[in-house]
C-alpha cells in the first residue's frame, strides 16, 4: 500500500518536472534561462521523442531512488553500531535470478517504444519538398532544388547585429532557412571540408554532415516561428559559431519568400551538380 | 633485516636511481605508475580548470588573455584543452593508476606470486609512458594550424585531424597514442601471463580475488582493442603525410570508417577504465562490511560479460553519422544488454553490505559514493543507448554529464578508494582519517555540482566542445564552474592527506582493517618485503 502511494507520489513528481519547463518556456525554438528540460517540440518526431523520454525518465528515476533507498537502509540498519556481528551469507540463487531477470524485463519494456520511435524518426515519409544543407568551416549553405534551385549561405550574426535584430546571441544567422508549416521537408546534408552536424533541438533532428556522403532526414514543423540549432560535431576553431536558424512560415508567406529568394540569391542553375561536386572535391 | 631482504642481498638490492629506472620489481613499478598517474591527473585537471574558467560566463574573456588577445587562437586553445584533457585523463591518469599502478602492486600479491611473469617487460611498459607523455606535451606546443596544439578532440576524427589540421601537432599526438598503446599491450600480456601461470598452489581461477579478475578482463580488452586503434591512427598518419586516402572520400576512402575503427577500440576502452575500479570496489565493500563478497561467481562473470558485450556496441557513439536504421536498432538492443551485468554488480555490492557490520572509513565512503554515482551514470547510459532518443542527446552536455558520472566519478572514486584502502599497505604509514573524509565530502559535492547541471544544459540543447554558448545557458554553466573549483580544492585536500600520511610517524600494522580484509596482501608486512612469497602460500 505504502509502496503504491510512493509510486503515485513519484509519478506526480515526475510529471511536475516534465510539465514545469513548458510553463517556463516563453519563446519557442531557443533555450531559456535556467532551463531544466527539452526545448518545446514542434515536430511529430520531437513530440514522440519527448513522450519516450518521459517514460525513460520515470523508469530511471525509480531505479535511482530504489538503489538510493537500499543504500540508505543498509547504512542505517547494518552499520557497525546497529549490527556488530556480520552475517556470513554469500549466496541467494533466487535473489540473483531476480536481479538479472527483472532488468531484462525493464529493458524489453524500453526497447519496444524505443524501436517504434527509431523507425518513425529514421524512415523518411513521402515528402513535399527537399532542402540541401552543406556544412563548411564555419557556416551553412542551403539549396532549394524544388523551387528554382537557388542557393545561399547562412552566417552567424555578430553580437551587435543580433542585438540589433533582437535575436539571441550566437544563434542568429544573416539568412534563415525558410520552410512552410505542416509540410514534410526532406533534408539532404553533406559537408565541404570536415564533418559538421545539422540540428534543431525543437525538431528532434540531428544529422552529421560528412564530406563525400549525403545523409537524409526529415521534419514537419507544425508551428510557425524561428527555431535555432548549433553545429553539433567538433569542426575546428569556430565550431561554436556556425548556428542554424529555421523560420517556419505559412504556405502563402513561403511562396512569397521563394519568389523574393529567387531574385535575391544567385540561381544555382549553372551548377546543378553542386552538391555532388562539393562531395567529390573532397 | 628480514629474511627476504637477506636472500635478496645475494645479487644486491638496487639503490638510488638504479632502483627506479632499471626496476624490475612489480611494487616499485606500481609505485611509479601511481606517481605518473598523479602527474597526468594534475595536468589534466589543470586543463579542466582552464576550460571551466572560460565557460563560467558567456562570452570569450578568459582564454584570449593567454593568447595575447588573438580570439581565433583562443578558440583553438579551447579545442586543444578539451583534447588534452580527454587524452590525459584516459591514457595518463586513470589507466596508469588503476591498471598499471594497482594492477602491478596487487595482482601478483593477491594471486600469491613473487613478481610479474616478465619483470623486464614490466620495466619497458612503464618507461614507455613518460616518453608518450613527453610527445603529447610537445604536441601542445607544436603548430596545429590556427595555433599551437592539436584541437581535434580525443577522438581525432578525420578529416578534421587530417586535412583540417596542418602542422606537426596532430602527428605528435598520434605518436604519443602509439607509444601509450604499445605500453598497454605489453603490460596486458604481462598480466595475462602472470595470472594464468603464476597463481599460488590451490588458487584456482574461481578462487582468485575479484581485483585480479578485473585486471585479467581488462588486459584482454586492451590486447584485443588497442591494435585496432593503432591501425586507425597509423592510417591517419599516412593520410596526413603520405597521400593515402583511407578516410578521404575524394580518394575513395570514408571518414566514417575512421569512426568505426576508433570506437571499436574506444568503447572497450571505457570498460578498460572502469573494470579495475569494479574489482577494487568489491574488496573495499567486502572489507568494511566484514562480510565476504556476495555472489562471487556472478560478480566475476558479470565483468567477463561486460567485457565481451563491450566489443559489439561501439556504433552507439555514432548514431547521427547516417547509419542504416536496422544497424541502429541492433546497436540499441546490444547496448542495453550491458545494463544487465552492470545491474548484477550494483545489486551484489548492496547485498554484500546487507547483513554486514559496516564501518565508514574513507575508502568505504569513496566506494559507496562510487556505487551511487555510477548508478546515476548508468541510468543515463540507458537513456542514451536508444538511438531514437540519442538523436536529441548526441554531442550535447547530457553526454558529457553521463560519461563523467561513470568515469570522473565511477573510476576516479574507485581510484581514491584504492589509494586510501592500500595506503598503509604500500607506504607502511597511516593517512589522516578525518582529512580523508573531508576530502571525500568536498569531492562528492564538487563533482555533483559540476556534472548534475550538465544534464539540464544537454537537454536544453547545449552542444559539447563549445568555447562560448548562448546566454540562456549561463546559470548552469556558472554552477558547473563553481563545482569545478570546489573539486579542484578537493585535490589540494587530497595532496595534504597524502603528504601528511607519508610523513606520519605511525606505522601501519600488517592488517589495519581487521577480519574483513581477507586477501593475501594483508598477510604480508606493511610495506611488503622487496620480494614476497619466497615460500609460496597454499590456498585452501
Amino acid at each position: 500500500m505504502t509502496f503504491r502511494k510512493a509510486l503515485a507520489a513519484l509519478a506526480v513528481l515526475g510529471f511536475t518536472v516534465v510539465a514545469f519547463p513548458s510553463v517556463a518556456l516563453a519563446v519557442a525554438g531557443q533555450p531559456v534561462e535556467n532551463q531544466l528540460w527539452f526545448q518545446d517540440a514542434v515536430t511529430p518526431t520531437m513530440e514522440a521523442t519527448m513522450e519516450f523520454h518521459n517514460l525513460l525518465f520515470i523508469i530511471i528515476t525509480i531505479i535511482t531512488i530504489f538503489v538510493t533507498a537500499l543504500l540508505a537502509y543498509v547504512f542505517i540498519r547494518f552499520n557497525k553500531r546497529a549490527n556488530p556481528t556480520p552475517s556470513k551469507t554469500t549466496h541467494n540463487t533466487l535473489l540473483e535470478v531476480v536481479w538479472t531477470a527483472v532488468p531484462v524485463l525493464i529493458l524489453v519494456a524500453i526497447a519496444v517504444p524505443s524501436m517504434r520511435l527509431l523507425y518513425f524518426q529514421d524512415v523518411v515519409p513521402e515528402s513535399d519538398m527537399t532542402i540541401k544543407a552543406i556544412g563548411s568551416q564555419w557556416y551553412w549553405s542551403y539549396e532549394y532544388p524544388d523551387h528554382g534551385d537557388f542557393a545561399f549561405d547562412s552566417i552567424m550574426l555578430t553580437d551587435e547585429e543580433a542585438a540589433e535584430r533582437n535575436e539571441p546571441r550566437l544563434l542568429a544567422t544573416d539568412t534563415q532557412v525558410v520552410v512552410p508549416v505542416n509540410k514534410t521537408v526532406r533534408l539532404l546534408v553533406t559537408a565541404a571540408d570536415v564533418i559538421h552536424s545539422w540540428t534543431i533541438p525543437s525538431f528532434g533532428v540531428k544529422i552529421d554532415a560528412v564530406p563525400g556522403r549525403i545523409n537524409e532526414t526529415w521534419f514537419k514543423a507544425t508551428k510557425e516561428g524561428v527555431y535555432y540549432g548549433q553545429c553539433s560535431e567538433l569542426c575546428g576553431v569556430r565550431h561554436a559559431f556556425m548556428p542554424i536558424a529555421v523560420r517556419v512560415v505559412s504556405e502563402e508567406e513561403f511562396a512569397q519568400w521563394v519568389e523574393q529568394a529567387k531574385e535575391e540569391y544567385a540561381s544555382n542553375d549553372n551548377a546543378p551538380q553542386q552538391l555532388a561536386a562539393v562531395a567529390v572535391s573532397q | 633485516m628480514t629474511a627476504a631482504a637477506d636472500a635478496h642481498a645475494a645479487h644486491g638490492t638496487p639503490t638510488g636511481w638504479r632502483r627506479w629506472v632499471l626496476s624490475t620489481n612489480h611494487k616499485d613499478i606500481g609505485t611509479m605508475y601511481l606517481i605518473f598517474g598523479f602527474v597526468g591527473g594534475l595536468v589534466g585537471g589543470a586543463f579542466s580548470m582552464l576550460m571551466r574558467a572560460e565557460l563560467m560566463f558567456p562570452g570569450v574573456d578568459f582564454l584570449p588573455a593567454m593568447t595575447g588577445g588573438d580570439v581565433d587562437a583562443a578558440y583553438h586553445l579551447f579545442n586543444v584543452l578539451i583534447t588534452g584533457h580527454g587524452l590525459l585523463m584516459v591514457f595518463f591518469m586513470i589507466m596508469p593508476a588503476l591498471f598499471g599502478g594497482f594492477g602491478n602492486w596487487f595482482v601478483p600479491i593477491m594471486i600469491g606470486a613473487p613478481d610479474m611473469a616478465f619483470p623486464r617487460m614490466n620495466n619497458i611498459s612503464f618507461w614507455l609512458m613518460p616518453s608518450s607523455l613527453i610527445l603529447l606535451v610537445l604536441s601542445v606546443f607544436m603548430d596545429g594550424g590556427a595555433g599551437p596544439g592539436a584541437g581535434t578532440g580525443w577522438t581525432v576524427y578525420a578529416p578534421l585531424s587530417t586535412s583540417g589540421h596542418p602542422g606537426p601537432a596532430v602527428d605528435l599526438a598520434i605518436f604519443s597514442l602509439h607509444i601509450a598503446g604499445v605500453s598497454s599491450i605489453l603490460g596486458s600480456i604481462n598480466f595475462i601471463t602472470t595470472i594464468f601461470n603464476m597463481r599460488a598452489p590451490g588458487m584456482t581461477l574461481h578462487k582468485m580475488p575479484l581485483f585480479a579478475w578485473s585486471i585479467l578482463v581488462t588486459a584482454f580488452l586492451l590486447v584485443l582493442s588497442l591494435p585496432v586503434l593503432a591501425g586507425a591512427i597509423t592510417m591517419l598518419l599516412t593520410d596526413r603525410n603520405f597521400g593515402t586516402a583511407f578516410f578521404d572520400a575524394a580518394g575513395g576512402g570514408d571518414p566514417v570508417l575512421y569512426q568505426h575503427l576508433f570506437w571499436f577500440f574506444g568503447h572497450p576502452e571505457v570498460y578498460i577504465i572502469i573494470l579495475p575500479g569494479f574489482g577494487l570496489v568489491s574488496h573495499v565493500i567486502s572489507t568494511f562490511s566484514r562480510k565476504p563478497i556476495f555472489g562471487y561467481l556472478g560478480m566475476a562473470y558479470a565483468m567477463v560479460a561486460i567485457g565481451v558485450v563491450g566489443f559489439v556496441v561501439w556504433a552507439h557513439h555514432m548514431y547521427t553519422v547516417g547509419m542504416d536504421v536496422d544497424t541502429k536498432a541492433y546497436f540499441t538492443a546490444a547496448t542495453m544488454v550491458i545494463a544487465v551485468p552492470t545491474g548484477v554488480k550494483i545489486f551484489s555490492w548492496i547485498a554484500t553490505m546487507w547483513g554486514g557490520s559496516i564501518e565508514f572509513k574513507a575508502p568505504m565512503l569513496f566506494a559507496v559514493g562510487m556505487i551511487f554515482l555510477f548508478t546515476i551514470g548508468g541510468v543515463t547510459g540507458v537513456v542514451l543507448a536508444n538511438a531514437g532518443m540519442d538523436t536529441s542527446m548526441h554531442d550535447t552536455y547530457y553526454v558529457v554529464a553521463h560519461f563523467h558520472y561513470t568515469m570522473s566519478m565511477g573510476a576516479l572514486f574507485s581510484l581514491y578508494a584504492g589509494i586510501y584502502y592500500w595506503f598503509g599497505k604500500m607506504s607502511g604509514k597511516v593517512y589522516p582519517e578525518f582529512a580523508a573524509k573531508v576530502h571525500f565530502w568536498v569531492t562528492f559535492i564538487g563533482v555533483n555540482l559540476i556534472f548534475f547541471p550538465q544534464h539540464f544544459l544537454g537537454m536544453a540543447g547545449m552542444p559539447r566542445r563549445y568555447v562560448d554558448y548562448p546566454d540562456a545557458y549561463a546559470f548552469w554553466n556558472y554552477v558547473s564552474s563553481l563545482g569545478a573549483f570546489l573539486s579542484g580544492f578537493g585535490v589540494l585536500i587530497f595532496l595534504y592527506v597524502i603528504i601528511k600520511g607519508l610523513r606520519s610517524k605511525e606505522a601501519c600494522p600488517d592488517n589495519p582493517w581487521g577480519e574483513g580484509a581477507t586477501t593475501l596482501e594483508w598477510t604480508l608486512s606493511s610495506p611488503p618485503p622487496f620480494h614476497q612469497f619466497e615460500k609460496l602460500p597454499r590456498i585452501k
